[in-house]
């Protein structure tokens, strides 16, 4: 297995600084994938993380100068790595204004990903900052955990509305209630909702526009739907908050697809980077 | 502006509709008395009076006239319930605390009556936001029987004099201690903590100083964490004036200016602590 990679381009290397920051504000601990074409940051639903899933995805090319990666055989031309995704932000932190900044697998006392920043300084001879950054191989035969996540069988699509607007309504409902009902329809209109003892509240959203899936979605697959007709998912609020809060790189489309009562899937996608975020339904 | 969601039959069945085009005119005035959870809201055909009080011994008030509202329709002599100040401030800020200049959340604020919920209809950049914030009953609030004839003590100074003052306060200061006196130290707060005895005078012909009417000396001293918050009014203010009766009954009176230039009253009413010493 090995692994090397450089970014020398400093916009490279802020926008990829900021997904890693994203990312370790969802998660404490994610899997990396990598692949010749792409890198991953995947977290699998499980009952520890609240049963939310989260797949990030960048294009290698649009990000390092060089990538080179020889996987665990050659017909599984990929390497998979457990990761604090936070030691990662750190490391990237102190690399800011780096002349260049190589990222590579080795192995100390144990599994590491070594990142060495270059960094400017008066002299003639280069500052080398190193991180050593311990990671868990995940062995193959796991593998199938972190495979790209099926597009779930949805009953509507949406556009976010802007997100700044979003999250200070949640940010506001989280204060009143510990859950939040999101419904929406096809004629672009959402309402978020909670209901207390104390108070109800609805903040109601129009004009949103809903995605076009086309012939490989199951928006269109049921063409007879009621365009008025609201689809509901009901969830934790500190979840949704979570996921508005973390974002640092601005989207340049924000949607969800709900399965009614069952699944929030948020998309977030932007040139080079696709965020996805599950939340299930509250029980 | 939701008044054109509404249909004619949902605006006959309220007993009070306040509408404001800038709800901070209303939430930042309520954040200047939000010292508890509840808060005891009167409504007569002068506007809202909304009192919140602290252990018997504190009690902060808001005005705002009914002629600060884009409109203001009340069916009754009076209209009287009580809410959570907390949920209802959640909700007045929904669109996010401080918002972009020229941009402002629009209010409807709606009720119908005992047992009804207080209803809000919030506006901002075509998103609609509806709140039902359940009502109890009124408590009656205390009358500290506080009347101008009463009054041994006056003074009114530009609020920018006692910010510094009140929010260097030494917290480990069990009480605060207010001397208003005709001669010096003429008007002087004191604190009493761990680190020592803290002063602060503001002679009778100090710039601040805009009125003073001190006819005998009195030294009465009040439970910090009871007057503490009156910080918050006092941040808003632009004026307040300090008043002390015989018994020593302290009143804080603030003239708030909101966004839009108009004004407001905001009084806070205080018990003094049981020792009290006569200098």
């Amino acid at each position: 297995m090995k692994f090397r990679a450089k970014i020398i381009d400093v916009g490279c290397l802020n926008h990829f600084t900021r997904v890693v920051n994203t990312v370790s504000r969802l998660t404490k601990a994610c899997v990396l994938r990598l692949t010749c074409d792409h890198l991953y940051f995947v977290l699998s639903g499980r009952v520890a993380s609240g049963g939310v899933s989260m797949w990030c995805e960048l294009s290698q090319g649009n990000f390092f100068d060089e990538f080179q990666l020889e996987g665990v055989s050659a017909d599984a031309n990929e390497i998979l790595l457990e990761v604090a995704p936070e030691n990662l932000s750190r490391a990237l932190k102190t690399a800011q204004n780096a002349k260049s900044v190589k990222i590579k697998l080795t192995k100390k006392s144990s599994a590491c990903l070594t990142l060495a920043a270059e960094l400017p300084s008066l002299s003639s001879v280069s500052r080398v900052v190193t991180h050593d950054i311990p990671v868990d191989v995940i062995p193959r035969r796991l593998w199938h955990d972190f495979r790209e996540p099926q597009m779930p069988d949805f009953d509507v699509s949406i556009y976010l509305p802007p997100l700044k607007t979003l999250k200070s309504v949640v940010d506001r409902m989280k204060n009143l209630s510990n859950s939040l009902v999101l419904e929406a329809n096809l004629n672009g209109e959402m309402n978020l909702k909670i209901d207390t003892d104390l108070v109800s509240v609805t903040t109601h959203f129009k004009d949103l526009g809903n995605p076009p899936w086309g012939d490989d979605g199951s928006q269109s697959s049921s063409p007879h739907r009621d365009p008025e007709l609201m689809t509901e998912v009901c969830v934790d609020i500190r979840k949704l908050q979570q996921f508005l809060t973390g974002q640092q790189v601005h989207p340049s489309r924000a949607m969800c697809n709900i399965v009614d009562r069952r699944i929030l899937h948020l998309i977030f996608l932007h040139e080079d980077v696709s965020l996805q975020y599950f939340i299930p339904a509250l029980a | 502006m939701p008044l054109s969601t509404q249909s004619q039959a949902d605006i006959d069945q309220y007993i009070l509709i306040a509408s404001l085009d800038n709800a901070r005119n209303l939430s930042n005035i309520l954040k200047a008395i939000s010292l508890r959870d509840h808060a005891i809201f009167n409504a007569t055909q002068n506007g809202l009076k909304v009192t919140v009080e602290d252990s018997k011994c504190l009690q902060a008030n808001a005005f705002i006239q009914a002629d600060i509202f884009q409109e203001y329709i009340i069916k009754e002599d009076a209209v009287g319930f009580q809410v959570n100040l907390t949920v209802l401030l959640d909700c007045l800020t929904i669109f996010g605390g401080s918002t972009v200049p020229g941009v402002c959340t629009a209010l409807r604020m709606c009720y119908n009556g005992y047992g009804y919920p207080l209803t809000l209809f919030l506006e901002e950049g075509g998103v609609v936001t509806v709140c039902k914030i359940n009502t109890q009953e009124p408590e009656e609030p205390i009358d500290f029987d506080f009347c101008s004839t009463n009054v041994t003590n006056k003074v009114i100074l530009q609020s920018d004099s006692l910010k510094e003052a009140f929010s260097e306060l030494d917290m480990t200061s069990e009480v605060l201690q207010i001397t208003m006196s005709p001669s010096h130290p003429y008007f002087r707060l004191s604190t009493f903590g761990n680190s020592g005895n803290a002063h602060y005078d503001y002679p009778k012909d100090s710039d601040m100083m805009e009125l003073f009417q001190c006819t005998k000396i009195q030294t009465n001293r009040y439970k910090m964490s009871l007057l503490k918050p009156s910080t918050k009014a006092l941040a808003l203010s632009c004026k307040v004036s300090v008043r002390t009766d015989s018994r020593g009954f302290l009143s804080l009176q603030y003239l708030v200016r909101n966004d839009d230039g108009q004004i407001c009253f905001v009084e806070y009413y205080c018990c003094p602590d049981e020792e009290v010493e006569e200098e």
